[in-house]
């Protein structure tokens, strides 16, 4: 079973639940916890266990080997103005380069090679029955989808069906969120009882529907803001799986980078009703 | 012209609410710029009348012409985004997926695929309640070129600074450390970096101040919630002076910041006691 935790806000508790949900399930199964949100991936700080894989990740990116006709029909190809060809030199902007391989194999004379550029590090660590996989964007790097795409990638090839894979996602609705998603079985959309909270928590539902994804909203905080969230929920027919209280106890332990389950009844109460759930949806 | 942006690096530190509160401040006399396009949440505070709303376009969408395919295949082959794929025996480009690099339009024998301008999303020029001038926008769902949007709102909110003679521009960003955010600091002049105590709200601040240090730019901070973990208050305010980071404000942790939002309000409308009077001594150090 592959699982995504998102939110359409950030700091609405993605990474409390990813990682509290991935130790509790690891009582029971086997579990691997995959920190998605390549820019700032936060799961790490929750987790134990030694490192046992540390590797380099690669986008492809043309580089011009200094000689050829000047056909310009790199520059022309290029829909994302990363190639400049000027009088006598071919300009490459790897940071604008989407990796689509256009301008290197149409170059009727090979002049564009595709090399590989480092974008950042996926980490594999262990933990009794607990894999913890993040990828970790370069500062500077602009594009997360590449390294996400590859972190999936990694997952498929290391972890099979056996596994409960839990995925944090990156927070938002555009093209690193979609990569997230794209291959889970259901997503958990985290979302706190505020009017930012309903708001974006209702551009999140909108992107799930459009990728026909199943999913449902576990609500955070709950006890603050307002009933909208669960008025909404109803409207919509969206199933609530849980609703983790409000209190600053929480926000504490986490503010130390503890796991809060061991600790706090009412939370494993609320991360069990979670298990049932998407345990009963296969 | 002043143009200050305010980030995170990691989402729901406070950042849009401590934006709107310094906006109200601000009045009149700010252009605000909602450049977190991902989850623009602003408006929900700022009260904007969305009076001009545009369209806004950017990147391709591959679209496929099925008579003229002849299922050569030859587009799935170079397509390196598994953008193209067969539905119902026909050849099919999946919206999500295809980033507009045109690579199938170049190649298809048939001339069968053509590239269109991708609509991505509106944005507005609106009168908020302060009676200042706000510039939001509303992306689409998994949309491309968050970063473009973001360059397209900031460029307006510039020109219109520069027309009614407006001397500060306060710009929401997006957390994380990609696309957006680098769009929404390239031309700033200040950085407000808003953070909590808490192992990630550590972290998070420092990656996205070793991408301010990129742009050369000077940053104060924001730490909100300060009084959850001081012992990782101490350690920001520590970190914030060996990066020679100014302190603007500490902030308790307070749910009057969630009572305000749900009554429509910033944090300085809704509150007269001591954390109004720190966002307005935090106004007057950074304006």
């Amino acid at each position: 079973m592959k699982i995504a935790i998102a939110s359409g806000k950030g700091g609405t508790g993605k990474t409390t639940l990813s990682t509290n949900l991935a130790g509790y399930l690891s009582k029971q199964y086997e579990v691997v916890l995959v920190d998605l949100d390549v820019e700032e991936p936060n799961s790490g700080l929750f987790m134990n266990g030694p490192l046992i894989l540390s590797e380099d990740k690669y986008k492809m990116i043309p580089e011009w080997v200094g000689k050829c006709s000047m056909c310009g029909l790199c520059q022309q190809v290029c829909k994302f103005n990363a190639i400049v060809c000027l009088e006598d030199e071919i300009m490459v902007f790897p940071e604008l380069c989407h990796s689509c391989y256009a301008c290197s194999e149409l170059c009727p004379e090979s002049a564009l090679p595709m090399f590989p550029q480092k974008m950042g590090e996926l980490k594999h660590f262990r933990d009794n029955h607990l894999s913890f996989v993040e990828s970790r964007l370069d500062i500077g790097q602009e594009q997360a989808v590449p390294l996400i795409a590859q972190t999936h990638k990694y997952i498929d090839e290391h972890f099979n069906a056996g596994f409960v894979r839990i995925m944090d996602a990156p927070p938002g609705t555009s093209c690193p969120v979609i990569e997230a998603v794209k291959k889970v079985d259901f997503v958990i959309l985290v979302t706190e009882p505020t009017p930012f909270g309903l708001h974006d928590l209702k551009l999140a539902v909108e992107t799930m529907k459009a990728l026909n994804k199943k999913f449902g909203v576990v609500i955070n905080r709950f006890g603050i803001g307002n009933d909208d969230v669960i008025s909404y929920c109803k409207e919509e027919g969206i199933d609530i799986l849980a609703k983790i209280p409000n209190d600053r106890r929480i926000a504490e332990l986490y503010s130390r980078g503890e796991l809060i389950y061991d600790k706090f009844p009412e939370f494993t109460e609320q991360l069990e009703r979670i298990k049932k759930y998407i345990f009963t949806l296969n | 012209m002043k143009e200050i942006v305010v980030i995170s690096g990691k989402g729901g530190t406070g950042k849009t609410s401590i934006t709107a509160a310094l906006s109200y401040l601000g009045g009149k006399d700010v252009v605000v710029a909602d450049c977190d396009v991902d989850a623009a949440d602003m408006h929900l505070l700022m009260q904007p009348d969305f009076s001009n709303k545009e369209k806004f376009y950017s990147g391709y969408l591959a679209t496929v012409d099925k008579d003229k395919c002849t299922n050569c295949d030859k587009c799935i082959e170079v397509c390196r985004f598994d953008a193209i794929s067969y539905v119902d025996g026909k050849i099919n480009i999946n919206e999500l997926n295809c980033e507009g690099c045109g690579y199938c339009a170049e190649i298809c024998p048939e001339k069968a695929i053509t590239l269109e301008t991708r609509y991505v999303g509106d944005w507005y020029i609106s009168k908020i309640k302060t009676g200042g001038t706000m510039v939001h926008a509303r992306l689409g769902i998994g949309a491309e070129n968050s970063g473009k949007l973001v360059a397209k709102i900031k460029n307006e909110a510039k020109t219109i600074a520069s027309s009614e003679h407006k001397e500060i521009i306060l710009i929401d960003g997006s957390p994380g450390i990609g696309c957006p955010v680098v769009s929404s600091l390239s031309g700033a002049n200040y950085a407000i970096m808003v953070t909590e105590p808490t192992v990630s709200g550590v972290h998070d601040l420092k990656r996205v101040h070793q991408l301010v240090k990129k742009f050369s730019i000077p940053s104060g901070c924001i730490i909100n919630k300060a009084d959850l973990n001081d012992l990782i208050t101490k350690q920001i305010k520590e970190y914030l002076e060996l990066e020679n980071i100014n302190l603007i404000a500490e902030l308790p942790y307070d749910e009057t910041f969630t009572e305000a939002m749900v009554n429509g309000k910033t944090i300085v409308e809704y509150n007269h006691s001591s954390l109004k009077c720190k966002m307005v001594e935090s106004w007057e150090k950074i304006k």
